[in-house]
């Protein structure tokens, strides 16, 4: 099986994982649909949809009913009458960049998760390897450069609307995404000047990250959440930002602008927008996952190869690459999934900003803070690492 | 107008400026929401309480003796704001055992499509023989469905119980003399 996997050619070996991993984001896309209704209905005090099921599953005793009111079947029905409803194309727009925007939309979505490792296996050494579609080196900066992208359809798509409230929506998903970025990136600086000690190989690759979080000892096994709280509280609050979750929703908009850049979009093409924006937000989780929470490590202080060694006493079946990999995967997903579901709590406890608003707490606020925080953890790492 | 003197304004802290304190114990709030059980009343397996008192779909009804109640003095029918009842009197036959009430109705239909549900018929009603009673939901798929005739009304309406029998009183009363004299 592996040898056959093996003699494959590495082009097809490329398009098979990418497959497998498309196939892994788009569920979880519909599923993160259905988990912001439950989400937003429990918040408000409602059972949230619960009644759509399929007959053959309504036979099942107790799985059935459970399915149902956990409402799975109304992502399949929200799902169809997207597909199925009829795509209308209004008169008065450009119709190639109105047609291009959805479909620039996804590509940077699934683009980004080739640079993003998603779990580890043990090799024989006992060496933990990260399993990623490319583990390459520039690592964060491809996320960065290429999920920056996305903003290109929705300002696509707002100019290519010819009306007022998507043209305001885009322009705003352009001017909130430069206010954002800059302190994005340079909140995470500081954790690649202390992952890059001297002596080290220099990457910005994510494994790095890990690898660090994974250490023994106390200041060795603590998640970067703990080591630079301010980075991380930069990084998230910027990841709202750059994802258009609530409370910085200034691209949608849907209390002034109607629905902003996909006021004139509807059927498949907004559902493309929608997906695009899921994806966007599990990419986003997980290279936070990555960078502040351990990644793939179960606890903080308890590495993936603790785990693996205490499993491995139970059973040595346990600790074949294959067990450790899905394991690894699990407690990646799992953090990623709290992670989403907290985007979704915030959403409906945060109100949200006024345009001038999300501008001042970018400009005035973030960015300054950033960069206190970049020459604070500088200063302290040239200190500790030079010693 | 204002008395006294404004309250004034504390400059806020450190903590509040970050905002970050107020959206922790905001996430708090929403916490406790989401944990809690669900207000929603899940209607068609879930049925709400009927307070008493409830103004539902007007019913006719009959006394515990089965007689009908209503003596088509089309009192209602005048008195309805949105004309929905409409009342043809009849005869009861003078040997029939309540031959001594002389008129029931001979049709009597509500249109649930007018009916704004006042309840004013029920309460210029001098026998007491139309109720507004629990019924809330009222369907069909065609106007005629929507109009309740006689029997229907018989049907949801019931029997109700009655502290008078004004009508037996009245009845003895002309065989036996008036006891209350």
């Amino acid at each position: 099986m592996i040898e056959l996997w093996q003699n494959l050619h590495p082009v097809v070996q490329g398009v098979l994982k990418g497959l497998a991993v498309i196939m892994v984001i788009f569920p979880i896309g519909g599923a993160c649909s259905m988990a912001e209704r439950k989400v937003s209905a429990w918040i408000q005090g409602r059972p949230g949809p619960n009644r759509a099921i399929v007959p053959w599953v309504s036979w099942i005793p107790v799985v059935g009913p459970f399915l149902q009111r956990l409402g799975i079947f109304h992502v399949m029905a929200d799902g169809g009458k997207m597909l199925f409803k009829e795509d209308a194309l209004p008169g008065h727009v450009n119709k190639f960049y109105f047609v291009l925007a959805p479909i620039v939309a996804m590509m940077p979505a699934l683009t980004t998760v080739t640079a993003v490792p998603f779990g580890a296996y043990l090799d024989e050494a006992g060496k933990v390897i990260p399993i990623a579609l490319a583990n390459v080196d520039i690592g964060l900066l491809a996320v960065f450069a290429v999920s920056s992208l996305g903003v290109y359809s929705l300002i696509l798509a707002g100019w290519a609307s010819n009306s007022k409230y998507p043209f305001l929506g885009g322009v705003r998903a352009s001017a909130q995404l430069i206010s954002y970025e800059l302190s994005m990136t340079l909140s995470i600086v500081p954790l690649f000047l202390w992952v890059n000690a001297p002596g080290l190989e220099a990457t910005l690759g994510l494994g790095r990250l890990v690898e660090f979080q994974s250490q023994p000892g106390f200041l060795g096994g603590m998640w970067f959440i703990f080591l630079m709280p301010v980075s991380a509280f930069i990084f998230i609050t910027a990841l709202f930002a750059e994802t258009n979750r609530q409370p910085f929703d200034m691209p949608e908009s849907e209390a002034d602008l109607v629905g902003g850049f996909h006021t004139e979009y509807g059927a498949f093409k907004w559902g493309l927008f929608f997906v695009a924006e899921y994806a966007h937000m599990v990419i986003g989780s997980g290279v936070f996952t990555l960078m502040f929470l351990g990644g793939w490590n179960p606890l903080p202080w308890v590495s993936l190869a603790d785990l693996v060694g205490w499993l491995s006493a139970l059973s040595p079946l346990l600790a074949h690459p294959i067990a450790v990999g899905l394991l690894s995967i699990g407690i990646f997903l799992g953090k990623v999934l709290a992670l989403i579901f907290f985007f979704m709590w915030v959403r409906w406890t945060v109100p949200r900003f006024r345009y001038d608003q999300v501008m001042e707490l970018g400009w005035k606020k973030l960015l300054p803070l950033s960069i206190a925080n970049l020459v604070f953890y500088a200063i302290a790492i040239a200190v500790i690492q030079t010693k | 107008m204002a008395t006294g003197t404004p309250l004034e304004r504390k400059p806020l802290t450190f903590a509040e400026r970050t905002y970050v304190p107020q959206i922790v114990s905001g996430l708090k709030t929403t916490w406790k929401h989401l944990v809690k059980p669900k207000e929603t009343l899940e209607y068609p397996e879930q049925r709400p309480a009927i307070p008493v008192g409830y103004r539902g779909v007007p019913t006719l009804v009959k006394d515990p003796n089965g007689r009908e109640k209503c003596v088509s003095c089309q009192l209602c029918e005048f008195v309805c704001p949105p004309k929905a009842i409409r009342i043809t009197p009849g005869e009861i036959a003078p040997d029939a055992p309540t031959g001594h009430v002389e008129k029931a109705p001979k049709e009597f239909e509500i249109d649930m499509l007018r009916c704004i549900y006042c309840g004013m018929c029920q309460e210029v009603c001098p026998e007491e023989a139309i109720w507004l009673q629990n019924q809330f939901s009222m369907t069909g798929y065609t106007r005629e469905e929507m109009v309740n005739n006689k029997a229907r009304l018989y049907e949801i309406g019931g029997t109700l119980p009655d502290s008078h029998f004004k009508w037996d009183k009245k009845k003895s009363a002309e065989t036996h003399g008036n006891d209350r004299h």
